[in-house]
């Protein structure tokens, strides 16, 4: 059995910030395949939890008005990756959640509980990183919203006091549209396991010049990151070879990745610069692009 | 302490039990219901041994609280046979020789019939993607893989009639 002390069941956010201001002790619960496996370790003795489970607001994928791509936060992976919205506009971000775990991990775990963890091998931040994402944040004051940019902190760190539960993640219309993306996750195996290395290349293209372009990367660093310096060289550049060379090149001054047992610090640069241009490359050939 | 009460649907036979809040989905289904067939491996939702299918989705229920099954409709292996005939994904498991130990077997086979009931067609990648989240430590995939395919040919399920020699 759990080592669980206390659970509440939630049906409305509301209701589960009432529960999270009246004990400081009190954790969230969601898809549990980060919190139940703690528990299971005995790294959480004696938990208080408040069931964010069965909130039915917090589930789906839905369009604004404005073009904006609202993804609730208790949205399990499996879901994001079927959604119709996010085939459509963002496919990158549904392919990148498919990556994460296995097929019965990717039904329970949700995208919410993957960004609050504030790791930096979360497969679905790098890419809403290169979105610009913003995560909508409500607490007993009401609602804010907060760029995914400033939620991380630091290892496990994230922009979010105690009695706040994050309700959405947004991404607006002028960060997705025209953009192709392509995600590679490096691992040591196909399935079930964290990334080495996540690399993931969005870009807007006019015929084989280089529009726009937001290099995000996660586990080369603290927390994930956008490597500013490559994709302002890049912008304006034409397609070739010597382009790739210089983004892999630029890529790997700008990060920070450390020796784990996972990897070393040296090969993790080697995938820094050979996956940002593979990655790159990938989203050119989705926009229709020819290598040269 | 702290029970609640689920209602929930297990084969097809509706339960109301009384359960602790700490138990997972598992503890209940083993412990409680003595459904046998769900395996405890990992109970960290890495090895797929405790799947079973909720609203026809695969979950690993060791990371699943019992509390959260209310209103679930559940199957697990012992509810695939259907008045002494196994299930056509069961069969086919047998017919290919997918099974050492029998560890993992369970969990596949509900997986598998997952992906049957979807109705969607299934390249070999695509199996192997759709059954990552099981393992098996005896010997590997290739005989488990080859009996998903058969189980998800339609073809093969017309021709098929149980001769009963794989059953001796």
């Amino acid at each position: 059995m759990y080592d669980i002390d206390k659970y509440e069941e939630t049906y409305t956010v509301e209701e589960a910030i009432a529960l999270l201001q009246a004990n400081p002790k009190a954790v969230i619960i969601s898809g549990g395949s980060d919190v139940l496996i703690k528990l299971h370790e005995g790294r959480m003795p004696a938990a208080e939890l408040v069931s964010i489970h069965g909130i039915p607001e917090l589930k789906g994928v839905t369009l604004e008005n404005d073009g904006t791509i609202a993804i609730g936060a208790g949205t399990s992976f499996t879901n994001i990756t079927k959604s119709p919205i996010i085939q459509q506009f963002i496919p990158v971000l549904g392919e990148a959640v498919a990556m994460v775990g296995g097929p019965q991990v990717r039904n329970i775990g949700t995208i919410g509980g993957n960004v609050c963890n504030g790791v930096t091998s979360a497969d679905s931040a790098a890419t809403l990183f290169a979105f610009n994402a913003k995560l909508q944040i409500q607490g007993s004051y009401g609602e804010r919203v907060i760029s995914i940019h400033e939620f991380y902190q630091g290892p496990g760190k994230v922009a979010l006091a105690h009695g706040e539960i994050l309700t959405a993640i947004l991404v607006t219309k002028e960060n997705y549209e025209g953009f192709s993306g392509h995600y590679i996750k490096y691992a040591m195996r196909n399935a079930m396991d964290i990334a080495t290395l996540g690399c993931v290349a969005v870009c807007k293209f006019n015929k084989d010049q280089v529009e726009d372009f937001r290099l995000a990367l996660g586990v080369a660093g603290p927390t994930p990151m956008r490597c500013s310096k490559t994709e302002e060289m890049a912008k304006g550049r034409l397609v070739d070879e010597k382009l790739l060379e210089e983004i892999g090149k630029t890529a790997i001054t700008e990060v920070n990745p450390r020796t784990s047992w996972r990897a070393s610090k040296e090969f993790r640069l080697q995938l820094v610069a050979e996956l940002s241009k593979r990655a790159f490359m990938e989203a050119f050939r989705k926009a229709g692009g020819e290598a040269k | 302490m702290m029970t609640r009460r689920i209602a929930f649907t297990v084969n097809g036979k509706e339960h109301m039990l009384e359960v602790d809040v700490r138990e997972s989905l598992l503890d209940v289904l083993r412990n409680r219901l003595a459904l046998t067939g769900v395996k405890k491996g990992c109970s960290v939702g890495e090895c797929g041994a405790c799947t079973v299918l909720i609203d026809g989705e695969p979950f690993d229920t060791c990371i699943y609280l019992a509390v959260w099954a209310d209103g679930k409709e559940i199957r697990t292996v012992e509810g695939e046979a259907k008045e002494g005939k196994l299930s056509k994904v069961q069969e086919a498991f047998l017919e290919e020789a997918a099974v050492q130990c029998g560890f993992c077997t369970p969990g596949l086979v509900m997986t598998t019939t997952a992906l049957v009931e979807s109705k969607k067609s299934y390249t070999k990648q695509a199996i192997k993607r759709e059954l990552s989240g099981h393992m098996c430590r005896c010997t590997g995939y290739h005989n488990i893989i080859k009996a998903a395919e058969k189980a998800l040919d339609d073809k093969a399920e017309q021709d098929h009639e149980c001769c009963g020699k794989c059953h001796q």
